[in-house]
């Protein structure tokens, strides 16, 4: 699937949170949203998977406009790992999981057998098999993400949404998660916090800070020193790993950052 | 995941398919423990019956050429007139707490929702009060209903409103908001009962107001019946829905549910609820609290078992906490709404406690 942002603004009250975002994701790429905190990533996001509407602008799918769909059949396109507290009701981890399949189910439907081999395969998927008769609630944060990564595969949409998906997650999950992600052949737009993860996993990055899109293209033409200063204001240094091919981000101390900025006014 | 992803589908899979088959054990357990209720709730009074005599008469009553009467007439008047109606009317104001119940702590994602502690009540009472005491009788026979159900709908949507903010609520401000708006709908209630210029008028409003079963009659159990059965199946072939929307509004809109108007639904078929059950027996409390959590520590917060459940586990309940309040200081009777609240009470604060978690904050 083929996602068109097109010159898209949110506010809410009287501050713009997002200022005429444009964005593509091309068939089958992973697209990264990086940017500091408050800097719109996830109210883009909500504008994409509908529960935003957006102020103007255009958001497509495959030419056909986001907002012009029911919520049904914006489900059946787009899966959506999201961040939210999750209730206080005990649902079986396999019970939360198998709501990924409620957008294809009509009211009397029951579950079929084939919908129960999915949620098998996505909870093999996240290695959480062994949890599915455990409550939802009872779970770690990270084990928690993984059902919801699991529920949003169950879905079987050929686009994904992730906001901070690997939150929460120590490093073997979070690159468990990504390429996994990346290994489904999907269009998907993820907002990360981990500029190396972004660098490591993404085809493209979009850079935000106040709302607005200020720079995007493949991680090694956006990642630069000068963007990362601009940005986060912080002093990195970048370099491309020999294994990965990929850039890798060292940051510097804040108190080097100093001294080399002092060193520079000298 | 790789050591988890050996382990076979088929294992997994189990546990889903022998709970279904004893769910269905369950469901059938419970609609024979129903009528065994029923046919004791009938037995039990100042007049002891004949389990069989109690089923003869009905049958009768039914059929009537199937069973040729050999009782007294004021035996087949206790159970037919009296005792019928009241269990029955019992059951279905139980089953409709639970499922009203059930259904605002899914919208409101906090198992300490309940129709009599949100307002809702309150709401329905000001409006059957405002119907008797002024005299409104624009909907013909109905207008006690529908005015209750209009009081429950306004007392919803105001607790809902302004206990939510910014897209989320907390159990704090929910718990709050229902407060407020009762106090405003009782004083509402107790101004016109002040006012109120016909004592005969007011005695009938002070006996409705406490609740109860008492005034039982046939032509009582239609309406709320009929909003039960509707109500009931509506939001059980929903239960996804339901599902989805109380692990969080945001979660059920990226699973396929048009939020705002399921939204719409859940008010306007609670309230109807809520409406047709409390101008048939005053404001019953507690009911609607307990009885969806202690159905769902027995089959889970699946609505698709839940409700059905609920309104069974719900109609036994309160079929015996009828008999319970008929035998207790017989011949005198005990309100209803006064060991609702003895058995309630203390439960709310169990589960405020366990939940306290969420109290205040998010």
């Amino acid at each position: 699937m083929q996602l068109a942002v097109e010159q898209v603004s949110w506010s809410v009250a009287s501050a713009q949170i997002v200022r005429a975002v444009s964005l593509q994701c091309a068939p089958g790429s992973f697209v990264g949203l990086i940017g500091p905190n408050g800097s719109g990533k996830s109210s883009l996001l909500r504008c994409i998977y509908r529960v935003l509407q957006p102020d103007a602008g255009q958001i497509a799918l495959d030419g056909a406009a986001v907002w012009g769909l029911s919520a049904r059949q914006a489900a059946q396109r787009i899966g959506v790992v999201l961040q939210e507290h999750s209730g206080e009701f005990e649902f079986s981890v396999r019970e939360m999981v198998l709501m990924g399949r409620s957008p294809h189910k009509a009211l009397f439907d029951r579950d079929s057998a084939a919908d129960r081999q999915i949620v098998d395969a996505a909870l093999a998927q996240v290695g959480m098999s062994d949890f599915a008769a455990r409550s939802f609630l009872t779970l770690s944060g990270g084990e928690k993400q993984r059902v919801l990564v699991a529920r949003a595969l169950a879905q079987q949409t050929r686009f994904l949404v992730l906001d901070e998906p690997t939150n929460h997650l120590d490093i073997h999950y979070q690159l468990e998660v990504l390429d996994l992600v990346r290994g489904l052949g999907v269009t998907a737009i993820a907002a990360l916090h981990d500029l190396n993860l972004a660098a490591l996993y993404c085809d493209q990055l979009y850079v935000l800070k106040g709302g607005a899109v200020v720079a995007s293209g493949p991680p090694e033409q956006v990642l630069t020193p000068a963007l990362i200063h601009a940005v986060y204001g912080v002093r990195a240094e970048v370099a491309t790993h020999q294994a990965t091919g990929r850039l890798y981000v060292v940051f510097l101390p804040l108190r080097m950052t100093v001294e080399v900025q002092h060193a520079q006014r000298i | 995941m790789s050591q988890a992803a050996t382990t076979p589908a088929r294992v997994a899979a189990r546990p889903l398919a022998a709970s279904r088959l004893s769910f269905g054990a369950l469901l059938l357990t419970l609609a024979a423990t129903l009528l065994l209720s029923v046919t004791l709730a009938v037995m039990i009074g100042p007049v002891p019956l004949a389990p069989a005599l109690v089923w003869r008469v009905a049958l009768h009553q039914l059929v009537p050429s199937l069973v040729t009467p050999d009782w007294e007439a004021f035996q087949a008047n206790i159970i037919w007139e009296i005792r019928f109606p009241r269990v029955l009317l019992g059951g279905l104001v139980g089953a409709g707490l639970a499922v009203v119940g059930a259904t605002m702590q899914a919208l409101v994602r906090n198992p300490l929702a309940d129709p009599y502690l949100l307002g809702v009540s309150s709401g329905a009472s000001l409006g059957a009060v405002a119907v008797i005491l002024l005299g409104i009788t624009w909907f013909g026979v109905f207008s006690l209903s529908v005015a209750a159900f209009l009081g429950a709908l306004l007392a919803f949507v105001a607790v809902y409103v302004l206990a939510r903010q910014g897209g989320r609520l907390t159990t704090g401000r929910l718990v709050l908001a229902g407060v407020a708006v009762a106090y405003v709908l009782s004083a509402l209630t107790n101004f016109l009962i002040y006012n109120a210029e016909d004592s005969n008028q007011v005695r009938s409003v002070l006996f409705w107001m406490l609740g109860g079963l008492g005034g039982a009659r046939w032509d009582y159990l239609g309406l709320p019946a009929l909003a039960l059965v509707l109500g009931t199946c509506l939001l059980t072939v929903q239960s996804r829905s339901l599902n989805s929307l109380s692990v969080g509004e945001e979660t059920a809109a990226t699973l396929g549910v048009d939020t705002s108007g399921f939204r719409k639904q859940i008010f306007a078929l609670t309230s109807l609820l809520t409406g047709t059950l409390v101008a048939v027996s005053g404001g019953i409390g507690f009911v609607g609290l307990m009885l969806p959590h202690i159905v769902r520590l027995l089959v889970g917060a699946d609505h698709r078992r839940l409700l059905p459940v609920a309104a069974l586990l719900g109609a036994i309940f309160l079929i015996w906490v009828d008999v319970l309040a008929r035998v207790v200081v017989a011949p005198q009777e005990l309100p209803i709404g006064i060991i609702t609240a003895l058995l309630g009470a203390p439960f709310f604060i169990w589960l405020m406690r366990r939940t306290s978690g969420a109290l205040g904050g998010s």
